[in-house]
């Protein structure tokens, strides 16, 4: 009985902190004229698709701009982390504590200091308004973190496995290559959906190195529209569920993977 | 060096890894170094050099004209005394502070009890408390746009809900008595998650045995929070305050989105006060905007600091 209330609680606990979230799904579905209803209804009853209608008319672009961004940042992050990671947890470097506690102080810089400094920086390049300019400022939000992910998991792997890796440097590079990386999926994969999830969600890269450029991704989509039209609320609504949809899936796919990489960036446990 | 880094320890056993290594000779440096030249090289590029620029654009007085030629002349530390002479700057520092203590303060007790209470043995719990990230995993555009929508004056379900109680509507976003308790509260809930994970996972290093001693010895559930629970996770609450601190003094995206840093600056804090100076005008206040913007980095590596020197402590206890 006591296990079943407690239940119950938890069940109101998780709605009331989820109500925004049905909210934003129950006004992507209001009709029009239903909007400035007061009170608001509490359920879609007269639920239209239109605001999902408008998302496809106008939003795809923006959406696969994010989805290019957003797959060219795993790439970049895994490729720079991963033979980071394998060095400071199995080479012992000299120095590399220090590097450690740069990428950790890395991760304390604000956005708008990047971004500033990026601005700066390409406005003299001529990369302003460029996808892989994009790319590169979206990766600074989660190699430091990436780094420290795969040094964690991969001083796990047992050193008989990589006596190999002690001998030459040719020999580490094939180590690391068919039997670290292999065994390292997990770390992959955690680094993976933060990076990509990340950069998916970045706003503050975008509105001050792409903002008006030909290729803008989903956030600056959003922000366009909330400046823009301020009536059509459910399209805004429609379009951030659909924004959402990379959060969900890795929630649903990968619920564990992301509990670990919240406890790992913050706890030894 | 190495053995004191903060990293966090993998889930597989290393404890058996350690000392066999030790008793080999250490492999070539230089390979090591072949594995870590990307990052370096990286992080010397797309760090170092942006931060170094950040710092000669506030020394520097640029207009539109010399930010794009690059022959802006050096004028000290003129920006940060038109900064701190600005009638911003008092109430961007208040706002900074209020913000991120109210939000610490929030978001940590609520984590906390929520964490205590999920680590109960009930049906559901575990799928729950996976629901309880989403706030966490929502880009904040989306979050900061809902919270926007639910705080509307006039067809927001806030003050739908307030007025069925009846209480009078509240100007949430466009009055400046409320547009900082309003981001407050949109930043609450989206750290509250957070919180959760990170104190619930403490919870779980903390020994059954110690309960079921102190239920013997007739302790309630109160003073077992407070005898055992609460002095026992110490070290891990204060690193989540701390890393709490480091990210919400930065929080940039949820008060620009929901309120610019208005109206009339009643919102604005340090991060804000900064896009705004540099992207937020027609004519752009760089050097202005990248003091202001030292001044974050200057208190976000003074907390760093201490989380690292937390972190260590705790990794060496």
């Amino acid at each position: 009985m006591r296990t079943r209330l407690k239940t119950a609680l938890a069940l109101l606990f998780t709605a009331v902190m989820l109500f925004p979230v049905y909210w934003m799904l129950n006004v992507s579905l209001t009709r029009d004229q239903d909007m400035r209803k007061s009170p608001p209804d509490l359920f879609p009853a007269h639920a239209t698709l239109e605001g999902y209608r408008a998302v496809i008319d106008q939003q795809l672009p923006y959406l696969g701009t994010s989805l290019v961004i957003g797959l060219g940042t795993v790439a970049l992050t895994v490729a720079l982390a991963a033979p980071a990671g394998f060095a400071l947890a199995k080479l012992r470097p000299r120095g590399g504590g220090i590097l450690s506690f740069v990428l950790l102080a890395a991760q304390m810089i604000p956005g708008i200091i990047m971004a500033m400094g990026f601005y700066a920086i390409y406005l003299q390049l001529g990369l302003l308004q460029s996808v892989p300019g994009l790319i590169v400022a979206d990766s600074t939000l989660a190699v430091p973190f990436a780094v420290l992910i795969f040094t964690a998991f991969m001083s796990g792997i047992p050193g008989e496995l990589l006596q190999a890796a002690q001998v030459d440097g040719a020999r580490a590079l094939r180590t690391f290559w068919s039997v670290v990386l292999p065994m390292s999926r997990n770390s992959v994969v955690t680094v993976s959906l933060f990076a990509f999830l990340w950069s998916w969600s970045d706003f503050i890269f975008a509105s001050t190195l792409v903002n008006g450029g030909a290729h803008e991704p989903i956030t600056l989509g959003i922000y366009h529209y909330i400046g823009n039209n301020n009536q059509q609320w459910n399209a805004i609504m429609a379009t951030a569920v659909v924004a959402s949809l990379p959060a969900a899936v890795i929630l649903v796919l990968a619920q564990r993977y992301v509990a670990a990489g919240v406890t790992a960036g913050a706890v030894k446990d | 060096m190495t053995q004191t880094t903060q990293v966090p320890r993998p889930r597989t056993d290393s404890e058996g890894a350690a000392p066999e290594t030790r008793r080999r000779p250490a492999s070539p440096q230089w390979a090591a170094w072949a594995f870590l030249a990307p990052v370096t090289l990286y992080l010397l590029l797309f760090y170092a050099y942006p931060l170094y620029r950040n710092i000669d654009l506030s020394l520097r007085h640029y207009t539109v004209r010399s930010f794009v030629r690059g022959d802006a002349p050096f004028t000290g530390l003129d920006n940060y005394r038109k900064i701190f002479d600005d009638p911003t700057f008092a109430p961007a520092l208040l706002h900074t502070v209020v913000f991120t203590a109210v939000c610490l303060v929030f978001q940590y007790a609520i984590g906390l009890a929520l964490a205590v209470f999920f680590h109960q043995n009930f049906r559901l719990s575990a799928t729950l408390r996976a629901l309880f990230l989403v706030p966490w995993l929502l880009p904040l555009i989306v979050s900061a746009s809902t919270w926007s929508w639910m705080l509307n004056s006039d067809s927001g379900i806030v003050n739908a809900v307030l007025h069925a109680v009846g209480i009078a509507p509240v100007n949430w976003l466009t009055s400046p008595s409320w547009s900082l308790t309003s981001v407050i509260i949109a930043n609450i809930w989206i750290g509250v998650p957070f919180n959760l994970v990170v104190l619930h996972s403490g919870l779980q290093s903390i020994p059954t045995s110690l309960y079921e001693a102190a239920a013997l010895d007739g302790a309630n559930a109160w003073q077992r929070f407070w005898r055992i629970t609460f002095p026992l996770l110490r070290p891990v609450s204060a690193i989540t305050l701390l890393l709490g601190l480091v990210y919400t003094l930065k929080v940039f995206d949820i008060i620009w989105i929901m309120t610019k840093g208005g109206p009339a600056d009643s919102s604005t804090t340090f991060a804000t006060w900064s896009y705004q100076l540099g992207f937020g005008n027609l004519l752009p206040a760089f050097g202005p905007g990248a003091a202001v913007g030292n001044l974050l980095v200057l208190a976000a590596l003074v907390f760093g600091l201490v989380y690292v020197r937390a972190q260590r402590k705790q990794a060496l206890s």
